[in-house]
């Protein structure tokens, strides 16, 4: 029966990239200064707010981790398969972000990068995740995943900077178009294009998201039947 | 009613704990004398190796000098952190930690301060020799210098206590530290680059001081979170 699901879930979630594709690219006006390069924002901010999310996922389930070591150590490993997924795929919607931007600048600006208060606080963001990555890989065992998750907690407390850095601060990044005060906000199908767009890959991210925590949870599988095993043998 | 002298007492039990293991800390390094000297001559390197590469000409200097001595700091305070835990590991001196009453956070106030004094020690050794290599006066009010560096210090010392009890477990831990505290440290080491560099230059850009407001909070945040999490880090196995 989950077979059966599988094949128009996967159908459904390329039909609304699709769409969001035919949006971004073909519906949406041509922006009037900057031009077609505009287009690029149908896939920068949007992987800028989902990376917010799933970083998200990553700190509530590293949350747990911590809360149920003792006391639920099945939950905790399920908890450790989610936070690993999270900031797996928050990391790489976070690279998208930093690789569409300088594209955009580079002709908008004329530079690629500037170190304004939003560029700079994107970049720790994704050298502090990618940091929790290697430190995954630098320890291993129950142990790891909960210097992890403490690490985890810390990576959390720069996505509120960051979120902000725009707000406080007069940067030389444009200033938010969502939540940004009375003058921001957006023609309406420039937000339908960008609607779409955040969805479909939201979408797709959650089933990225959901993949890795299979592999992760049948790995654990694994190493758990290898260490009965060798229990076992003993 | 009864509560408040009984609440009294665990704090003075508690204070008396973290002073008994910093007492010992201190006592260590004043017989050996490691973390201090390797930390100076160090940082005294990093900063005759910037004013070898980047020429400090009068006016230049003043831009990059705040950054030159908090990343000399940085890197010296990063071979004497390691040394802290690594000390421990021995003879599992950490084991008998564990089980000394205060709990995890005495433990880690009380490295924390230690490392706190070493740091500031060797940037008050410091300071005078780089004043004199990088030509510098103080063009802004030079006495929040006083304010800015120890606030920066404390954000090293303590992520960089909290990073490095996190990495002694694992494999090649030298390697883990710098990896792991260098982008937590980041923002504050951004704001205090620019305060220092306000202070230095003059050049009255910050008029509200918001990178000191912003470095104290940092501390606050950060001190308060690793406080909170370090008996997770000590009993993670």
């Amino acid at each position: 029966m989950k077979k059966l699901l599988i094949f128009p879930a996967v159908l459904g979630i390329l039909a609304l990239m699709a769409w969001g594709f035919y949006q971004a690219i073909y519906i949406a006006p041509t922006e009037a200064t900057m031009g077609e390069v505009q287009r690029i924002f149908y896939y920068h901010v949007p992987h800028g707010i989902l990376c917010y999310l799933f970083f998200s996922i990553n700190f509530v389930a590293s949350m747990l981790v911590l809360a149920w070591r003792r006391s639920n150590p099945a939950k905790s490993l399920a908890a450790d398969a989610w936070a690993l997924a999270g900031a797996e795929v928050g990391t790489l919607y976070c690279t998208i972000n930093l690789v569409t931007g300088p594209l955009w600048a580079r002709p908008v600006w004329g530079i690629w990068w500037t170190w304004d208060a939003r560029l700079t606080t994107s970049l720790i963001l994704w050298l502090i995740y990618v940091s929790y990555l290697l430190v995954r890989r630098f320890a291993a065992g129950s142990e790891m995943q909960a210097l992890a998750a403490v690490l985890a907690v810390f990576g959390a407390l720069d996505m509120p900077i960051n979120y902000l850095a725009n707000r406080i601060w007069r940067t030389q990044h444009p200033s938010p178009v969502i939540g940004g005060g009375p003058e921001s906000g957006m023609a309406p199908p420039i937000a339908a294009a960008l609607g779409w767009n955040v969805l479909a890959w939201a979408v797709w991210g959650l089933a990225v998201l959901a993949i890795r925590i299979h592999l992760e949870r049948r790995q654990q599988a694994i190493d758990n039947a290898e260490a009965v095993a060798a229990l076992a043998a003993d | 009613m009864m509560d408040q002298p009984l609440q009294t007492s665990s704090n003075a039990r508690w204070a008396a704990l973290v002073w008994a293991h910093l007492r010992k800390d201190m006592r260590i390094e004043w017989r050996s004398r490691e973390a201090i000297n390797s930390m100076l001559f160090f940082a005294l390197l990093v900063v005759v190796l910037f004013s070898m590469a980047f020429d400090p000409t009068l006016d230049a200097s003043r831009e990059i000098a705040g950054g030159v001595l908090c990343v000399a700091t940085l890197f010296a305070s990063v071979s004497a952190l390691n040394q802290a835990w690594a000390r421990e590991i021995r003879h599992q001196v950490l084991d008998a930690l564990r089980m000394t009453p205060g709990g995890g956070a005495a433990i880690f106030l009380a490295k924390v301060l230690t490392n706190f004094c070493f740091v500031t020690l060797v940037q008050c050794v410091l300071a005078p020799i780089f004043f004199i290599f990088y030509n510098l006066h103080p063009l802004g009010d030079a006495r929040l210098l006083a304010l800015v560096i120890p606030l920066g210090t404390w954000a090293l010392v303590s992520n960089g206590t909290f990073f490095a009890a996190l990495s002694i477990r694992s494999r090649n831990r030298e390697l883990l530290l710098p990896l792991v505290l260098f982008p937590i440290f980041l923002p504050a080491l951004l704001a205090m680059v620019l305060a220092v560099k306000t202070i230095l230059t003059g050049d009255n850009s910050d008029p509200d001081q918001l990178w000191i407001k912003m470095l104290a909070c940092y501390d606050i945040i950060f001190t308060t979170v690793s406080l909170l999490l370090f008996d997770t880090v000590l009993e993670a196995e």
